[in-house]
């Protein structure tokens, strides 16, 4: 998984992306492969890192455009939308789905355009996968999200249990606990959900690669690729696939 | 400061803090005002001197000692991070404490996979004073460097220093066995640990013999003459009309799906282990299943449909197949051996590389028609092998006992299957719910010299094949599976067998009650004694 020749643009131009938005950071976040062409994603970041992301896509690797914001209707939309991408943002998926009410079967047409989907689809990606190792990020005291300039990495013991990774997103699972199951943790890293409590169990993949590098694959989403070097501060994640969920997960293991 | 103030107040204060203290009579007015702010900074002192119930620290002995980490180290915005700091100095002086058990130390993965990984390695280091003299000799291994660059061009790679890794490793093996060509396939993941391959050729001759496998069919051959034997004295059991389905035979190493075989290891440097032959059941039972691998050969493979062996002979199967369905090359590289005399009705599996080959520039294969690229690897029918196998033909064994059952047996011989020939273009290959089957493009759009054409797989996820002029490679890199839009659903279990025919001998009815045998049995008197009273009226007669 690597960006080809052409993309070696990718650098230079996310320079420029930084500046033209006055971010603070700006990470490329991964490639959603189309039939004809690929979309490269990019996400821009000014102060809190959970909020005040900005998501750019980009088909050239020089022009970088805003992903359209995403709706309730859009999500609902998408998650009935089968089939690869094209490549051609303005392209119209059509689906359409007969139900039957009270005797009378009725013909909706759902129509959706690929950028839309594409926006739509990302959100769902970073929702189910965008992984970070525990400790990473804390939340300080105004309750903005911040990198944790202390952060020294997981122990190599620790690198390799599901618990030690957190779904980077606003907690879910989290407010679901009760005070009991609470007690253990630290409210200002523990304030993501834990990868460990994803259903069915084994959703994730964890390798050990060469003794000194763990890799987690997500299985829901074929091509995402989260990484961690223990006893160090690196860690990241990445997507590189078709940008379509794996619903087959429960007759594959 | 604690030297000015007054001796006897301190103990006062630190033994007993937070109890209001009385300045001692006697003193002056103005020592009475200092006294009052000594004294409060005495009661704050002492109040932050007290231990915590808790652990044992004191907020005093902490403050000091975090502001002196701070005023050593300067760390920058500190003011944000400095709950953060306090914690970590708490944790430093929890650790501080000396702990008298050692611990063993254990080799941790690191170590032990460079250790694995320095034999490969050396290995090479020892053939480099053997070789050296013997430069004309070809290794079979290809440049597998040079093409890990145009892959990774292409965008589906592997990392260079695997790369490496794994050149070295088919260099050993190439070395340990006699083989005429070696070609790194590529990777498949699995959930625990993933799997190079290696696809590989063996010099003629060569070939070792595999341990035959017993296969499920002596079994259900001895089951049908067993019953017969058996049940032939007492009444006959219902005879079972079940025939198991013919065995089709495996295709010989060398020809069809089994023409290359395949070598795999979970990391570059471990052991390689070479995989058994596929036969048509195992393809043809992958074909239904959709199963991650775990990364253990020997794991079972728990599905539905149940898969005719384990982990090794899943992973051979989907091998052979994505192999049928991705292996490409540019037209004209390799071509049919003119020498070859062509047999009736059998299609052509033999093909030889084109001495002639001009090679295709990049732009050409980058053709959307793509005209230019041709399946080299034969195309695997429904039944599970290349060429088509009649199962009615092989008629001895099995059929011995199903003399009686002729005309049970169908009356139309299965049709034979065809599939497309070899060295067909790509163009002819089926779309995939309305979408086309490749994705082709240019390495760099804008740097077209260098640029090699990319040719990408949408039927199997992870299939890539580069060309440029006189050079072409495939390599696949993914998890193992087909594409499909529509979610994954097993076939359902067969329909459930019908009963027994009903009928006069096995319907079951009521036994009969006393009052109806008695009946019955006065009955069969009557008749007796009619008869009786005939003949003795006859007998009667005579006399």
């Amino acid at each position: 998984m690597s960006v080809t020749g052409a993309e070696n643009r990718v650098q230079t131009s996310l320079a420029i992306l930084r500046s033209q938005n006055k971010f603070q950071q700006v990470y490329f976040w991964g490639k959603i492969l189309g039939i004809k062409d690929d979309y490269l994603i990019a996400q821009g970041i000014t102060t809190d890192q959970m909020k005040d992301i900005k998501t750019f896509y980009s088909l050239d690797c020089v022009t970088w455009n805003l992903m359209p914001p995403v709706d309730d209707d859009i999500r609902k939309k998408s998650e009935k939308i089968k089939g690869r991408f094209t490549g051609d943002p303005s392209y119209e998926f059509e689906q359409t789905e007969t139900a039957e009410v009270d005797g009378m079967t009725s013909e909706q047409t759902i129509q959706l355009r690929e950028e839309e989907r594409l926006s739509a689809v990302l959100e769902k990606i970073i929702e189910d996968g965008a992984v970070v190792p525990r400790g990473a990020f804390i939340k300080n005291a105004k309750g903005i999200v911040v990198n944790n300039s202390n952060f020294q990495g997981l122990q190599p013991l620790d690198a390799v249990k599901l618990s030690s990774y957190l779904h980077f997103r606003e907690a879910i699972q989290l407010h679901k606990k009760s005070l009991i199951q609470k007690e253990k943790l630290e409210p200002a890293i523990d304030f993501l959900d834990n990868i460990e409590e994803d259903i069915p169990k084994g959703c994730w993949s964890v390798q050990e690669e060469r003794g000194h590098q763990v890799t987690l694959r997500s299985l829901y989403w074929p091509g995402l690729t989260a990484y961690h070097i223990p006893n160090t501060a690196k860690f990241g994640y990445c997507y590189h696939g078709y940008g379509e969920k794996n619903n087959d997960i429960p007759f594959m293991f | 400061m604690n030297g000015t103030a007054e001796p006897d107040v301190v103990p006062e204060a630190a033994a007993d803090a937070g109890s209001p203290v009385v300045p001692a009579v006697g003193d002056n007015a103005t020592n009475g005002l200092v006294n009052v702010s000594e004294q409060k900074y005495q009661d704050a002192k002492a109040f932050m001197l007290q231990s915590s119930t808790q652990s044992g620290l004191n907020l005093y002995d902490h403050l000091a000692e975090l502001l002196s980490n701070i005023l050593s180290k300067r760390p920058g915005n500190i003011v944000d991070y400095f709950e953060e700091l306090s914690k970590n100095v708490k944790k430093e002086r929890a650790k501080a404490s000396e702990d008298y058990i050692y611990d063993r130390p254990e080799k941790p993965n690191e170590i032990a996979n460079a250790e694995l990984e320095t034999t490969l390695f050396k290995a090479t280091d020892e053939e480099m004073d053997v070789a050296m003299d013997d430069d004309d000799a070809q290794s079979p291994v290809p440049n597998i460097i040079e093409l890990g660059s145009h892959f990774q061009s292409a965008g589906m790679s592997i990392s260079t220093e695997e790369t490496y890794r794994i050149y070295f490793a088919l260099k050993t093996l190439a070395d340990t066995h006699p083989l005429q060509t070696v070609r790194f396939w590529g990777k498949i993941l699995g959930l625990e640990k993933n799997y190079v391959i290696a696809e590989v050729e063996y010099r003629e001759g060569e070939e070792e013999e595999d341990d035959e496998e017993q296969g499920d069919e002596d079994k259900e051959e001895d089951e049908n003459p067993e019953d017969a034997d058996d049940e032939g004295e007492e009444d006959e059991l219902p005879k079972s009309t079940y025939k198991p389905p013919p065995v089709i035979l495996k295709e010989e190493k060398g020809s069809g799906a089994n023409r290359k075989s395949y070598f795999v290891c979970n990391e570059p440097g471990k052991e390689w282990v070479k995989l058994p032959p596929v036969t048509p059941e195992q393809i043809a039972s992958a074909r239904l299943i959709k199963k991650y691998f775990t990364g253990r050969l020997d794991a079972l493979v728990v599905s539905y449909p149940p898969f005719p062996g384990n982990e090794t002979n899943y992973l051979r199967a989907q091998i052979a197949r994505i192999s049928a369905g991705t292996q490409i090359s540019p037209l004209g590289f390799y071509q049919f051996d003119e020498e070859e005399e062509e047999e009736e009705g059998e299609a052509r599996e033999n093909f030889i590389e084109n001495p002639e080959f001009e090679g295709v520039s990049a732009r050409e294969l980058c053709d959307s028609s793509l005209g230019n690229w041709v399946h080299h690897v034969q195309h695997i029918l429904p039944q599970g092998r290349c060429s088509w196998f009649n199962p009615s033909q092989k008629g001895d064994e099995e059929f011995e006992d199903e003399e009686d059952e002729d005309e049970k047996e169908e009356p139309d011989e299965p049709e034979p299957e065809v599939g497309p020939p070899l060295l067909t273009p790509i163009s002819e290959d089926a779309e995939i719910n309305g979408v086309p089957p490749w994705s082709v493009k240019l390495s760099h759009k804008f740097a077209r010299e260098i640029a090699v054409a990319v040719v990408r797989s949408n039927l199997w996820p992870g299939a890539v094949a580069v060309a440029k002029d006189k050079m072409f490679e495939n390599l696949y890199i993914g998890w193992g599976h087909k594409y499909s839009s529509e979610n994954y659903s097993p076939p359902p279990p067969p329909p459930v067998m019908t009963e027994h025919a009903s009928g006069p001998d096995i319907t079951e009815v009521d036994d009969p009650t006393v009052e109806e045998e008695a009946a019955l049995r006065a009955a069969q008197q009557e008749a007796l004694e009619e008869e009786g009273g005939e003949e003795m009226e006859e007998e009667e007669e005579d006399d």
